[in-house]
């Protein structure tokens, strides 16, 4: 018997099946949107509280510092949606004016917390010298619980929100620098970071070039987190009196208003608390979405 | 282990220098005038004087810190300048609810967490994971107050089943003392617990794909010891590093909750002492409570080396 020609056995040779069958995975944004729900989920939401913070004049809104003693503590009906206070000032329109308080309190916190944060890992992470002295004094800073820094900071300050976004900023710090500098210090054992340094790569360079960009992922999530916390500690700080000038319609501020009636008049602290819980809701949910997908790592565990 | 215990203790001490050194000065480097913003709007110049006198702000930054910090050695936190007592005495009358409130919260958070974060990794994936998951989320949103607020209007105001607000001293009897701690101590462990429970599930997911499980679980062993001696206590490290870690939240949170729940406690004294703008005292409680979780933390390090004798310094 003859052997069978060469091609005829290929020709003969059943197709190999696809061990891993393809994948379509939309591309661009909608296709990231539908991978990460949370990350959508937590948006919208995050986006319909901005919307409400920006167009809170146009939104049915009164005068949210509008006394009025003649209805004072009514409860929700037709004309004031969410009720009135103490003061007879309509709970709907501070609720929502409380919304500009509490995002630019949580996004400002983000952001410098987030930049300086990055400076000083930066610092600690490249100058040897200089790392045992600042990581020993962000080990203190963090031993004093973050509430209470920023008390403590409020208690010597006048009430103001630029004053809150200071007290917060330096209550978040350490945490940022921190995290960037273990990012730093794994990255300079990196080969491409040594053989950048072989190259003759100078130091700013290999910073904005190498490290930077690999910090970019974790400083989001950690910013997304820093934003929830900023937002919870300035709603405590208003709710007992170290906040934002009583004046301001924040949402801990709405909540101490009614803190000597909450058991006869409970809706006054309830509406503020569900918009407060819903907007850290959106922003965790948003932090941990971003999480898993900046993460590849941690989106594969079960 | 006795020179690495010695080296352990002695190596918080610098923490705790900057942690006092930081809380000084603080008066230096806020913004303004420290003093003006003690004495208020209405104050004359004499009172604001008097008050920069007795903060000692009269006096070179080094001269003041070094008084300062010798009076510390020596347990003496200054006088308030509303009641003029001492700092001491003000937190000693106000220690033992706040304390009782974060013992109670601290044991009933882990009595909750650990078995909830074991089940939801044993049962990974499936509805129950994705439940505690989801209670997780929603425990790290809803601030404490809320929490407070809602389970003293549902539980307490409507049902009638405990106490709305109070607190009645352990002397009188036990059950009148838990009784008025329980609703706090729920609504206080509510972010602890979630933190808690979301890293037990983390770190048992690990342990639970290596080796030794298999072999526990192949020669036959039932899923509760496999759980909770085999796998748990290889899990360990991250918890306790996380309850220590956590505590922060219960000292932060036990100031407001005090507040929602009318606990005089030392969370209602910095609340009326910040409404004074009396800062001694609120210096006085957050050194206190630092030096507390810079403890806690070494108490941490120290239960390591219990449960992993691998641990050496």
């Amino acid at each position: 018997m003859n052997p069978p020609p060469a091609d005829a056995v290929s020709a003969a040779a059943p197709a190999l099946p696809d061990l891993w069958p393809p994948v379509k995975v939309r591309r661009g944004f909608t296709g990231f949107l539908r991978r990460h729900p949370t990350v959508a989920i937590g948006g919208a939401l995050l986006l319909v509280m901005v919307f409400i913070a920006v167009f809170a004049p146009y939104l049915g809104t009164v005068d949210p510092t509008t006394l009025a003693t003649s209805r004072r503590t009514r409860p929700p009906s037709a004309a004031a949606w969410f009720g009135t206070d103490m003061l007879g000032r309509d709970i709907y329109s501070r609720v929502l004016y409380g919304a500009r308080v509490s995002l630019t309190v949580g996004f400002s916190v983000a952001i410098l917390a987030s930049l300086t944060g990055l400076l000083i890992g930066l610092v600690s992470g490249m100058v040897r010298w200089a790392d045992g002295f600042i990581m020993r004094v962000m080990d203190g800073l963090m031993s004093i619980p973050s509430i209470l820094l920023a008390i403590a900071l409020m208690a010597l300050t006048r009430g103001s929100i630029g004053n809150v976004i200071l007290a917060i900023t330096i209550a978040e710090i350490p945490r940022v620098s921190r995290l960037v500098r273990s990012v730093v210090l794994s990255l300079r054992e990196q080969p491409y970071v040594d053989a950048a340094i072989a190259a003759g790569t100078r130091t700013p360079l290999i910073i904005l070039r190498h490290i930077l960009p690999n910090t970019v992922a974790p400083m989001t999530v950690q910013a997304t987190y820093i934003c929830a916390s900023a937002m919870i500690i300035e709603a405590i700080l208003s709710f007992i009196g170290a906040g934002v000038p009583p004046i301001i319609p924040s949402w801990g501020n709405i909540m101490a208003d009614g803190r000597a009636l909450w058991q006869a008049k409970p809706f006054i602290v309830f509406f503020p608390a569900v918009f407060l819980s819903l907007t850290v809701l959106a922003v965790n949910l948003l932090g941990d979405g971003l999480r898993d997908a900046l993460d590849p790592r941690l989106a594969k565990a079960p | 282990m006795f020179s690495f215990l010695v080296r352990r203790i002695l190596a918080t001490i610098p923490v705790m220098v900057v942690v006092a050194l930081f809380v000084f000065s603080l008066l230096f480097v806020a913004p303004g005038d420290p003093a003006a913003v003690i004495a208020g709007d209405q104050a004359t110049p004499e009172q604001v004087e008097r008050i920069r006198q007795s903060l000692g702000l009269d006096r070179p930054f080094l001269v003041q810190f070094s008084d300062w910090a010798w009076r510390l050695l020596h347990a003496d936190l200054g006088r308030s300048i509303f009641t003029n007592l001492p700092v001491t005495t003000m937190i000693a009358q106000r220690i033992e609810p706040t304390l009782s409130l974060m013992t109670i919260t601290l044991l009933f958070s882990i009595i909750v967490a650990v078995p909830v974060g074991v089940l939801a990794a044993w049962k990974a994936g499936t509805w129950i994971d994705r439940l505690v998951m989801g209670f997780a989320v929603l425990g790290f949103s809803v601030p404490v107050f809320v929490v407070g607020y809602l389970l003293a209007y549902f539980i307490a105001l409507e049902l009638e089943w405990l106490p709305v607000q109070g607190y009645t001293p352990i002397a009188r009897g036990l059950w009148p003392w838990l009784e008025n701690l329980i609703l706090p101590a729920i609504a206080l462990g509510f972010a602890y617990i979630a933190l808690i429970a979301r890293i037990t599930r983390a770190a048992m997911l690990e342990v639970l794909q290596q080796d030794y499980i298999r072999t526990a679980r192949a020669k036959g062993l039932a899923q509760t010891p496999v759980l909770f001696i085999h796998a748990l206590k290889n899990a360990s490290i991250p918890i306790v590093t996380v309850i220590g870690i956590g505590v922060a939240l219960l000292i932060g949170g036990a100031v407001v909750t005090e507040s929602v729940f009318a606990i005089p406690g030392l969370g209602r004294l910095t609340v009326d002492a910040i409404l004074r703008r009396d800062y001694p005292v609120i210096q006085g409680i957050v050194l206190l409570f630092s030096f507390v979780y810079v403890l806690v933390n070494l108490a941490v390090d120290l239960i390591y080396t219990l449960i992993d004798p691998r641990i050496r310094y």
